[in-house]
């Protein structure tokens, strides 16, 4: 399928890439084009033009800002599963960025573009959510930071608008205290998520404190489930109240009564993990 | 229309692109390298994974303008002075494809993971090839050619 005609730019700086943005109303930002061009090849959108920010170099990196790992939001999946930085001091966002798609996906699809995408079946965005991340987003007025909790707002609806783009990511140091688990069920190892959890705490003597579970392909945006982090904390299993709250999808890959189903299971299965890993 | 430079298998192209014309379709329609196969198009089977800049991506993701710049290997480029690249020699000597539809895209991913990890294991070899379908499910001799290549 060839998509519709469209114009292409290149912007040369974040500056020029929101000025070519604000020229035209229906323009588009184009990073590695993975979650895009299937779009546009089935003619789902049809932008009249695509701004290309991938030869922004400057926007891809992973460097250390004190209490987090400031990550670059033209940073490729597969640059961010390999970072040293990351592996040290957050291997839990190194472990998912390495399972999103295929390894040609991830030379080519970045994390900036994923959040921004704001697909409810991405991995990427339940962790951030669960880890309490930070964006950043330009525009013509400057940068301003979104915390996760307020970044996805619906399918494909972000906090990041037409004339803005995405670019820096934050999320925080680890510790040895800290476990973590992703758990993502599908039918083939390149699919996306029919049901994805990621799971996060600190854990003190036993205890389990700080509990954040959030779920993928449950809803309109990744979801924090609140009474399964409340039984979590109180040493229950979380799993039965996973499904409070949500409201999946049904598709070819399950119905919504089979995700809610799901959901029970992979949470357990994921908070027993966090808990030793 | 928009002026694109890359350099395919070595050799340098200087090509007028619609910005719409997925790099997969430069291959075959502009250039006639067909070796570069379509399956899907739908970025799932990777039957058109070819080499930007060596790292393995799917041609049918990416457009024709965004490989600006860029040095782009595809099957036909593997082959060195009439002999073929050792992976191509081992999918040969282990019998690693049934109908061939997936091959080119299969070796392309190898050649892409070998260079990242030299010493892949077995469960590493399969994880490397998720994003390449097999649908004649031949997928025990192609594992077996690559970790041979592995050795």
């Amino acid at each position: 399928m060839i998509p519709a005609p469209f114009d292409y730019e290149v912007a040369e700086s974040v500056d020029h890439a929101i000025a070519l943005l604000a020229d035209r109303e229906d323009s588009k930002v184009l990073a590695g084009g993975h979650s895009l061009l299937p779009l546009l090849r089935l003619r789902v959108t049809r932008p009249s033009v695509l701004v290309d920010v991938g030869r922004l170099d400057e926007l891809s990196y992973v460097r250390d800002a004190g209490t987090s790992i400031a990550i670059g939001a033209l940073t490729r999946h597969h640059d961010v599963a390999t970072a040293p930085l990351l592996q040290e001091h957050n291997p839990f966002v190194s472990y998912v960025a390495g399972l999103v798609g295929d390894p040609q996906v991830r030379h080519r699809g970045t994390i900036g573009g994923s959040l921004a995408h704001g697909d409810p079946a991405a991995d990427l965005p339940a962790v951030l959510l669960a880890l309490d991340g930070e964006i950043d987003i330009a525009g013509a007025a400057g940068v301003r930071t979104v915390a996760s909790a307020d970044f996805f707002l619906g399918v494909f609806e972000t906090a990041v608008g037409p004339q803005e783009i995405v670019t820096e990511v934050r999320v925080p140091k680890l510790t040895a205290e800290h476990g973590w688990s992703y758990l993502k069920f599908r039918r083939r190892s390149l699919d996306w998520a029919t049901v994805g959890v990621a799971a996060f705490a600190r854990r003190s003597n036993g205890d389990i404190g700080e509990p954040a579970i959030a779920l993928v392909s449950m809803g309109a945006t990744p979801l924090r489930a609140r009474a399964s982090e409340a039984a979590w904390a109180s040493g229950q299993d979380p799993g039965p109240f996973a499904d409070e709250g949500t409201d999946p999808p049904g598709d070819t890959n399950g119905s919504a009564e089979y995700r809610k189903h799901l959901v029970k299971v992979l949470v357990r299965r994921a908070a027993e993990e966090a808990s030793r890993h | 229309m928009r002026s694109v430079s890359f350099t395919v298998n070595g050799v340098a192209h200087e090509l007028e692109l619609e910005p719409r014309e997925l790099l997969v379709y430069v291959l075959r329609e502009r250039l006639g390298l067909t070796g570069t196969v379509v399956g899907c198009d739908t970025s799932s089977c990777g039957a058109c994974t070819v080499l930007l800049d060596g790292e393995s991506v799917k041609a049918c993701t990416i457009l024709g303008v965004q490989a600006d710049g860029a040095a782009i290997t595809t099957i036909e480029g593997l082959a060195e002075n009439g002999s073929l690249h050792p992976l191509q020699e081992l999918f040969h000597e282990h019998h690693a494809l049934q109908c061939g539809y997936c091959t080119s895209g299969m070796v392309l991913a190898a050649v892409s993971l070998l260079a990242e990890n030299p010493s892949p294991t077995s469960d590493e070899i399969r994880h490397a090839l998720e994003g390449n379908i097999c649908r004649c499910t031949g997928y025990q001799n192609i594992v077996d050619a690559i970790e041979a290549a592995a050795r």
